[in-house]
């Protein structure tokens, strides 16, 4: 973990490069495929994330964006008849691999999803949840962490001041702020976000979206949205995924202005989705 | 036009609104009204009203008659013939009936019971003489009559007078407490002195016989346990001298009296429990009197064959065995659902228990009674006597109907009610928050532990204040796994180990039964039929809203989230 950090603190990657002949693959995703049942979810999905790279999915609704990005922390083995064939290489480790720890593997991967959902506890308790499962009890300690945590995710001031009030007082986007604090209050490599302000007014919003920009800097972020303006400003790599399928991937820029596939280019411009 | 009117009346739903509001109307007079009779026929007993003194005149003879009126009725005159009464036919009113009463004469002892019917129209004259005197007695109900003098020995036992005419009440009250004190110190030493040493030499000498059991019975043993009863003899014979010595003392004093046929009796003040001169009452004073009476009743044991005293015993039963009963079903309950819902695979065998424990809420409460009785209290009970008192056997300690036992098979009756309820609120947890949890790295069983079981906690108090309705209102089960007529010991006391959850206990609604059906005197039993059956009800609704008001904490402590 700690060399984690402090890679993730070297200055060279501050500067987000666009060359990735210099740019640490993160996580290595390699024939990827996912059945509910007899239904097939994701199909035969292949592509390399970037370390320090915000990358985004998009595509219409039910084209398993969000499936794929569950993928990443195993959020899916919750669900009985799910089955994933293939392989994502995480540290030169699949991840599917039968001897991964999928709790120590979701501390890694960290999660936030569409609607904000805090805990019914205090807004510290919040944010000390993950914290505390680490064995973490120290009060000076805990207090520590989760004032760095709400600072990363740009919360601190607005709560400063009542950190022992119920987190269900805040506000939408506040809420969704304090869960990317409680998400990055364990420290995790990678940040799956998963819709997370669709649920926002345009202020809150644009407040995650700056929040996003900064926390590129330290985190691997992968982020699922609907709206492209979004994906446009916030990413450096983007997705466009079609009925399960992979249909493009590259780097943003070139996505939005020059689309190598047809329906991208459809999906893009707003002729269907 | 009209018919228009009619079918837009009809689809506006108006009529279905009508239809609802009537039910529930109905409903509420229904329960209401139910809990009113019960409130009134209950506790207007506690009310001491005036006595008259009715002068009567039957075709035999001329009589006098104290007595309080209970109730009365207009009967028809024919009905009167039947039972042997010789009336001439003109008497009554226009349609020839006759008003009666039924009276309290009290004085069962003298006259063989202690109410009769009084017939209008054998009425002479009643008045409500002020000096009349009433008494709650130990043994033999009320007494009514006048006071005329009060006695109380000497030294050498003989009687004499201390105070008679109108200075003998006065004297009466203030001799009254002293016996009354006297009572109460001898109460303490009896039950809580006396008892706990009793106890102690009961544990000695099943001490010696475990010993005996064990083979290891050697002379310091027995020399020690029968120093141990030396000093506890010691002790019990100093007690036994005070009691002696606070018997004589409370012999000392007594009354005469006369009765309504002018004869005159003799009642020692030791038998007395209160006096009062109802007529003599102000309002105020009276409404005093009722709050004593009424606290009497809820905080005393009861006396004779349980038609008079207290019920202190049963209330504190009913509540300790159903507060039992909680803390064995919730984690029973809990776990059982967890289980059914969090980790057992869904398929056909979850439905099947499923319906299987829905379906153990409907079997009649007496079959549970039945397995109790074989399973716990002979099983169960029977194998822990063998293994653990074998000192105590033949006579059994937990091999027989006991508070432990009625809690379980209460606990076994609500068990469906809470799985179901913490099923309920299990489902009803967002599936974000575990999500949430789990993607922060916390395991399945931490998740559970630490968000969805704490959130879930309202749904387990709604199951348990289903429960706590459900148990406290039973009664034929307890019959065969515990509840007693008349328990000699609460289930709590100061003797080691404080808890006695082999002791039989008494239990308000077993009481209702017995006071009621049971009761060798039935019209005296009557009101306390009513007085108890609403005390039931207060227990019940104040466990219900102490577990309703938890609930509401644990509700805005986690609230859950919209979605």
């Amino acid at each position: 973990m700690t060399e984690a950090i402090a890679t993730k603190i070297d200055p060279s990657l501050l500067t987000a490069s666009t060359d990735t002949g210099h740019v640490e693959i993160c996580m290595d995703v390699k024939n990827l495929n996912l059945f509910y049942g007899e239904a097939q979810a994701l199909t035969d999905i292949s592509f390399q994330m970037k370390k320090n790279h915000v990358t985004a999915f998009i595509g219409p609704s039910g084209c398993g964006k969000s499936t794929l990005l569950r993928c990443f922390n195993r959020m899916n083995d919750l669900v009985d008849s799910v089955r994933v064939e293939g392989e994502i290489i995480l540290d030169g480790k699949n991840i599917y691999a039968p001897d991964i720890d999928v709790t120590s593997l979701r501390q890694r991967v960290g999660m936030v999803f569409q609607k904000p959902n805090p805990f019914p506890m205090s807004i510290l308790e919040n944010v000390a949840y993950g914290l505390r499962l680490q064995g973490i009890s120290k009060r000076s300690i805990l207090e520590e962490k989760v004032e760095w945590a709400l600072k990363g995710s740009a919360l601190w001031d607005e709560v400063k001041d009542r950190l022992d009030e119920s987190a269900l007082g805040l506000s939408g986007g506040q809420q969704q702020r304090l869960v990317i604090a409680r998400a990055i209050a364990i420290e995790p490599e990678i940040l799956l976000l998963d819709e997370p302000a669709s649920a926002l007014d345009p202020i809150s919003t644009l407040k995650i979206e700056e929040l996003i920009y900064e926390l590129k800097s330290q985190y691997t972020i992968l982020i699922v949205t609907h709206n492209m303006q979004q994906a446009a400003r916030v990413s450096d790599e983007t997705a466009f995924m079609y009925m399960g399928e992979m249909i493009e991937f590259g780097k943003t820029n070139e996505i939005f202005t020059n689309p190598a596939k047809k329906q991208t280019e459809d999906y893009i411009t707003g002729r269907y989705g | 036009m009209i018919r228009s009117d009619i079918q837009s009346w009809f689809k506006g739903g108006t009529p279905w609104i009508w239809l609802n509001a009537g039910a529930i109307a109905i409903a509420l007079v229904a329960v209401f009204g139910l809990l009113l009779l019960i409130l009134f026929r209950g506790m207007s007993h506690f009310w001491p009203a005036n006595v008259e003194a009715f002068h009567y005149q039957n075709n035999e003879s001329a009589l006098t008659v104290i007595a309080e009126i209970i109730e009365s009725e207009t009967v028809p005159l024919e009905s009167l013939h039947n039972i042997n009464l010789d009336k001439n036919a003109d008497v009554g009113d226009e349609q020839g009936n006759v008003t009666r009463y039924l009276v309290k004469t009290g004085n069962r002892d003298i006259l063989g019971s202690d109410f009769r019917w009084l017939y209008d129209i054998d009425l002479i004259d009643r008045e409500q003489p002020e000096n009349l005197m009433a008494l709650e007695r130990i043994e033999w109900g009320n007494f009514y009559g006048y006071l005329t003098a009060v006695y109380e020995k000497d030294k050498d036992g003989n009687e004499q007078l201390v105070a008679d005419g109108d200075r003998a009440w006065t004297a009466f009250i203030k001799h009254l407490h002293r016996t009354i004190d006297i009572r109460e110190q001898i109460l303490e030493l009896e039950q809580g002195d006396i008892g706990a040493i009793n106890y102690q030499l009961e544990r000695l000498r099943l001490k010696e016989k475990r010993l005996q059991l064990d083979d290891e019975l050697t002379e310091t043993e027995i020399k020690k346990l029968t120093d141990q009863r030396k000093d506890l003899k010691q002790e019990y014979d100093v007690l036994l001298k005070q009691t002696q010595k606070l018997y004589q003392q409370i012999n000392r004093d007594s009354i005469r009296a006369t009765v309504m046929d002018g004869s005159e009796v003799t009642i020692p003040l030791e038998k007395i429990v209160k006096a009062w001169q109802p007529n003599k009452m102000s309002f105020l004073n009276k409404i005093g009197f009722y709050i004593h009476t009424l606290w009497a009743f809820i905080t005393e044991d009861p006396r004779e064959a349980n038609t008079e005293g207290g019920i202190f015993p049963a209330i504190f039963g009913t509540v300790m065995m159903v507060m039992l009963m909680a803390v064995l079903v919730t984690p029973f309950g809990v776990i059982a659902a967890v289980y059914l819902r969090e980790y057992a695979k869904q398929g056909v065998l979850t439905r099947i228990i499923r319906i299987t424990v829905n379906n153990l809420a409907g079997v009649p409460s007496i079959v549970y009674g039945i397995f109790g009785l074989g399973f716990f209290v002979y099983f169960l009970g029977g194998s822990i006597d063998a293994l653990f008192f074998p000192e105590a056997l033949p006579a059994p300690t937990f091999g027989t109907p006991g508070l432990l036992w009625s809690s379980l098979t209460l606990a076994l009756l609500t068990l469906p009610v809470v799985i179901v309820a913490t099923e309920e609120g299990l489902s009803r947890i967002p599936r974000s928050l575990r999500e949430g949890s789990l993607g922060l790295g916390a395991t399945k069983a931490e998740t559970l532990w630490r968000i969805v079981l704490p959130m879930a906690s309202p749904a387990i108090m709604t199951g348990l204040i289903l429960a706590v309705a459900r148990a406290a209102g039973e009664v034929a089960p307890l019959m065969l796994v515990g509840v007693v007529k008349l328990a000699p010991s609460l289930p709590l006391d100061g003797n080691f180990p404080f808890m006695h959850l082999d002791r039989k206990f008494m239990h308000l609604g077993f009481h209702i039964y017995d006071v009621g059906f049971q009761s060798p005197n039935v019209e005296a039993a009557r009101p306390l039929v009513y007085a108890t059956s609403f005390l039931l009800v207060v227990v019940i609704v104040s466990l219900n809203l102490t577990a309703i008001n938890l609930r509401n904490r644990l509700r805005e402590k986690y609230r859950a989230l919209d979605g």
